[in-house]
């Protein structure tokens, strides 16, 4: 079995990022496992511009952005294992993955999840009617248009207006079809509002929000769908049924995180964001197994990613090199408004710690407030927030000495 | 040519007939209007091995599934077809249930099924701990199981095929005609095969094929049942395949895993216009959810993966219709093979084979029959060393290209290229699992596309989901 001390499974922004960042930081026996032929994970298909503004103060396209992580890892001679798929990872640390040249088993030190997320599919959503060619997730619809160079369609709806399904909305109205309609079942859109005026708004097609597929019509292939308003409760309004016809249903309806091998490998998830539970550093419950990226949360920047994956990588260094963290651990948790917050426990006195989290709903102007139940360790305002927009705050070392029991954000609205 | 036996369709019944005859020194056709086999009831079913305490004693269905049950394990076995003996169980919620359960389990006697008993609630939550409280007792089967009923078709028709019959797809038939002893059917490509016997295994639309040959005294009602599929990760929440008590309104929805470790709820059970109406609804999908939980409580809907709707074909009489023509000398049918058809598709195939040779079909037997099948999940079945020593010989299998399931590029080429070959999307997904999981093919789908292309040697777009137009692209980028 070969041995190394960190080895990173998926070459997307996040594997990239952590394998960087842990060589740099003196680990320098680090390799990555990917299973495509190239590194760069989902970027290579996002053609489109956006990427890099945060992180590198340049707007790049996906593939671009890919590069530029790439030409690190390559620049440092870091081993990439490619067209590699990871099918165990082990509680000591055993990685079993296989490629066309065998078995491999690697044994590491410190490994880190890296596998991004998939997308929810049409079965989960439960649609009724037939099973017709033609309904695609907005991923594999993108995968196919701007990587393999084939139209998967001519006339499109579009079900879930999450920031994949915006950008297809465009990338299809480019290649020539009709985009007839893009429907939310919120009452507002899970997507980046600059998404909404890029892809939507400047191309004429319309956001239909409160408003769901509820048939899937076609033999063979997708001949339309029929369409409904929802109530509060998001059930179909009967009176407000309308067929649209179409020969393409595009899904992006929600991405989960890739956690099969982190179940395997009884690394314990959290509900709610379908991610492991982790510290501060990405270490999730089991010692020495970290995860960043889309694996841990879906983040709607990469440039986030890359960060979230930079702290991974020191923290996977830092566990190898035996720099353990205050062992006494102090929980976080969602407060009013607040869907989720990451990470889940913080171990460390030592240094500022970034808290990442996402809102329950759309809000006005708002504060948030993090307490350890008797003082506040940090505030912050924002003139709005938004599920589809992650959240950072941060708090500061010092505030955090002395904080004493699980740490609660919460936010409210105001004036 | 003229083949000595001609089959119309190739479901279960029509695949294992053909592997049934097979054995026999006989020219042999399987006709199929599809892209592929076990494209009708076998393909969206519940795929349980039924017991046999449901059939009225004394009725064909019972004795053939009497029979059926242990013909089929073995069949599977030879196949090398997912098959699992779980058991099952028919669970009473109130006295008048338990009255039922007590004429099922005397039924059951009476067909002579073993190890029959009725249980306490307590004692079948003891083998079930998520089965609900309120079940105040069960009917446990031990002899019932479950198998998958595409993989098993697929098998099948790949056995006879590899005993030298010979598989028409795309060939719905629009015409019969009998003339000098021997039928010519005609499909509406204006193909003719030709045969000295013709069976009808044309499921939902055995009725339509019977009046083609000039028979006309049965009439198929297409029942449709919706069914919903969970993740793997819901796979455990039952052991059993547990039934409820038969109502007025029908058979009840079961729960019960399947052989790959899925969950299965359904079926409903509506009258429709026509075998092809697969539609499924969202008060069926609603009705199969409650009538599940009632069952098990504890079922996470959350999980679910896929819903479908399959399609029964069922006669007003309610037992099989399994006969030679009175009015066409060489026909023969099957028809009407609703529940527990898929249990008696071998006692069936028998059955029929009997039937052709009392109708003066030569049965001489082949030497060289070989009635077993290569194993199409072999590879995932080995040790991780013989997996690594098989991957340095074909290399195929070392790439990985479904990965909520775990396919190999390797195992998909086996798939096209091992009889009956798949050819689109939906069959290689049905012989390899690609597609199955909870990504449902978001990922895989591409890369099965073009393997497809570059097997069959057509291009992308000519790539089908199921056969027919169902064409998975509509052209290169560029072209408007």
């Amino acid at each position: 079995m070969k041995k190394h001390d960190i080895v990173v499974i998926g070459g997307g922004p996040a594997g990239m990022a952590a394998a960087v960042a842990a060589y740099d930081a003196g680990c320098t026996d680090v390799v990555i496992l990917d299973r495509e032929p190239q590194l760069g994970g989902i970027l290579l298909q996002c053609i489109h511009n956006g990427f890099g503004l945060h992180k590198l103060g340049q707007e790049l396209t996906g593939p671009e952005y890919a590069a530029v992580y790439a030409h690190k890892v390559a620049q440092r001679n870091i081993p990439v294992y490619t067209e590699t798929t990871v099918t165990g990872v082990s509680q000591d640390r055993v990685v079993t993955a296989q490629n066309r040249d065998g078995i491999l088993k690697l044994q590491a030190k410190a490994v880190i999840l890296a596998m991004g997320c998939r997308e929810r599919s049409r079965g989960a959503l439960n649609i009724c009617g037939s099973r017709p060619a033609g309904v695609y997730s907005a991923g594999t619809a993108q995968k196919l248009v701007n990587c393999m160079g084939y139209q998967v369609g001519k006339r499109v709806v579009i079900l879930g207006s999450g920031d994949i399904g915006l950008i297809m909305a465009r990338r299809m109205s480019l290649e020539g079809a009709k985009v007839e309609a893009v429907c939310e079942v919120m009452p507002y859109s899970g997507g980046l509002t600059r998404n909404i005026v890029q892809c939507l708004e400047d191309f004429n097609i319309p956001l239909y929000l409160s408003t769901t597929v509820v048939q899937i019509h076609g033999d063979r292939r997708l001949e339309g769908v029929t369409v409904a308003q929802v109530d509060e409760h998001r059930q179909p309004i009967g009176k407000t049924k309308r067929f649209i016809p179409c020969d393409t249903l595009l899904l992006s309806v929600g991405l989960i995180p890739e956690n099969e091998l982190t179940r395997t490998a009884g690394i314990p998830i959290d509900p709610i964001t379908n991610g492991a539970r982790v510290d501060e550093n990405c270490q999730t419950q089991i010692p020495g197994i970290f995860a960043c990226g889309n694996v841990l949360q879906v983040h709607d920047l990469v440039d986030y990613v890359s960060e979230e994956a930079e702290c991974a990588g020191l923290g996977a260094v830092k566990f190898v090199k035996g720099q353990a963290a205050c062992k006494v651990a102090i929980a976080t948790r969602p407060g009013n408004g607040v869907r989720y917050v990451l990470p889940q426990t913080i171990h460390t006195r030592a240094t500022d710690v970034s808290l990442f989290l996402r809102v329950t709903q759309p809000f006005g102007k708002v504060k948030f407030t993090v307490t350890d139940g008797e003082t506040v360790l940090a505030t912050a305002k924002r003139l709005k927030a938004a599920p589809g927009e992650m959240e950072k705050l941060t708090i500061k070392k010092e505030q955090l000495q002395t904080a004493k029991g699980p740490i609660t954000v919460s936010l409210e609205e105001v004036e | 040519m003229i083949y000595d036996v001609a089959i119309v369709g190739a479901g279960v019944i029509g695949g294992m007939l053909a592997r049934e005859l097979s054995r026999y020194d006989l020219k042999i056709c399987l006709l199929e209007k599809e892209n592929d086999v076990a494209m009708g009831a076998s393909k969206a079913n519940s795929g349980i091995i039924h017991g046999g305490y449901d059939p009225v004693p004394g009725t064909r269905k019972a004795k053939l599934n009497t029979e059926g049950v242990e013909l089929l394990f073995a069949v599977a076995q030879a196949l090398s077809v997912p098959c699992k003996r779980n058991g099952s169980m028919v669970c009473a919620f109130s006295k008048e249930e338990e009255s039922v359960l007590e004429a099922l389990h005397q039924q059951g006697k009476e067909n002579n099924i073993p190890g029959l008993a009725v249980l306490s609630g307590d004692d079948a939550r003891k083998l079930e701990p998520n089965l609900s409280q309120a079940v105040t007792k069960v009917l446990h089967v031990p002899n019932a199981g479950i198998i998958s009923p595409y993989e098993l078709t697929v098998a099948a028709v790949g056995n006879a095929m590899d005993n030298g019959v010979v598989l028409k797809r795309n060939f719905p038939v629009s015409a019969i005609c009998r003339k000098d002893a021997a039928f010519a059917v005609t499909a509406t490509s204006g193909e003719t095969v030709r045969a000295k016997y013709l069976v009808n295994c044309a499921g939902g639309y055995a009725d339509k094929v019977a009046q083609l040959a000039g028979d006309d005294f049965f009439t198929i009602i297409p029942r449709a049942g919706e069914y919903m599929l969970l993740d793997k990760a819901e796979g455990r929440r039952v052991g059993h395949t547990l039934f409820q008590c038969p109502t007025e309104e029908g058979k009840g929805i079961l729960v019960s895993p399947t052989v790959h470790g899925n969950l299965l709820v359904g079926p409903t059970a509506t009258k429709t216009e026509t075998p092809d109406s697969k539609d499924t609804t969202r008060e069926g999908l609603a009705q199969v959810e409650q009538l599940a939980a009632k069952s098990v409580p504890s079922v996470n809907f959350r999980q679910v993966i896929t819903s479908f709707t399959g399609i029964r074909a069922s006669e007003k009489s309610g037992d099989f219709i399994l006969k030679a023509s009175e009015k066409v000398p060489g026909l023969v049918h099957a028809a009407a093979i609703d529940s527990p058809g898929l249990t008696c598709c071998v006692s069936i195939a028998r059955y029929l084979t009997a039937l052709l040779g009392e109708q003066g079909l030569s049965l001489e037997a082949k030497e060289s029959w070989n009635g077993t099948r290569e194993d199409p999940c072999a590879f995932q079945k080995l040790t991780d060393e013989e997996k690594d020593a098989y991957i340095k010989r074909n290399p195929a299998y070392g790439k990985i290209v479904c990965r909520c399931e775990t396919v190999s590029e390797g195992e998909i080429l086996q798939a096209i290229r091992t009889n009956p070959g798949a050819r689109d999307i939906d069959s290689v997904k049905r012989r390899t699992r690609s597609g199955m999981g909870r990504c449902q093919g978001g990922f895989c789908g591409p890369y099965v596309m073009a393997l497809i292309s570059r097997e069959l040697g057509i291009p992308m777009e000519q790539v089908t989901k199921n056969g027919g137009k169902s064409y998975m692209l509509q052209g290169r980028v560029g072209e408007v």
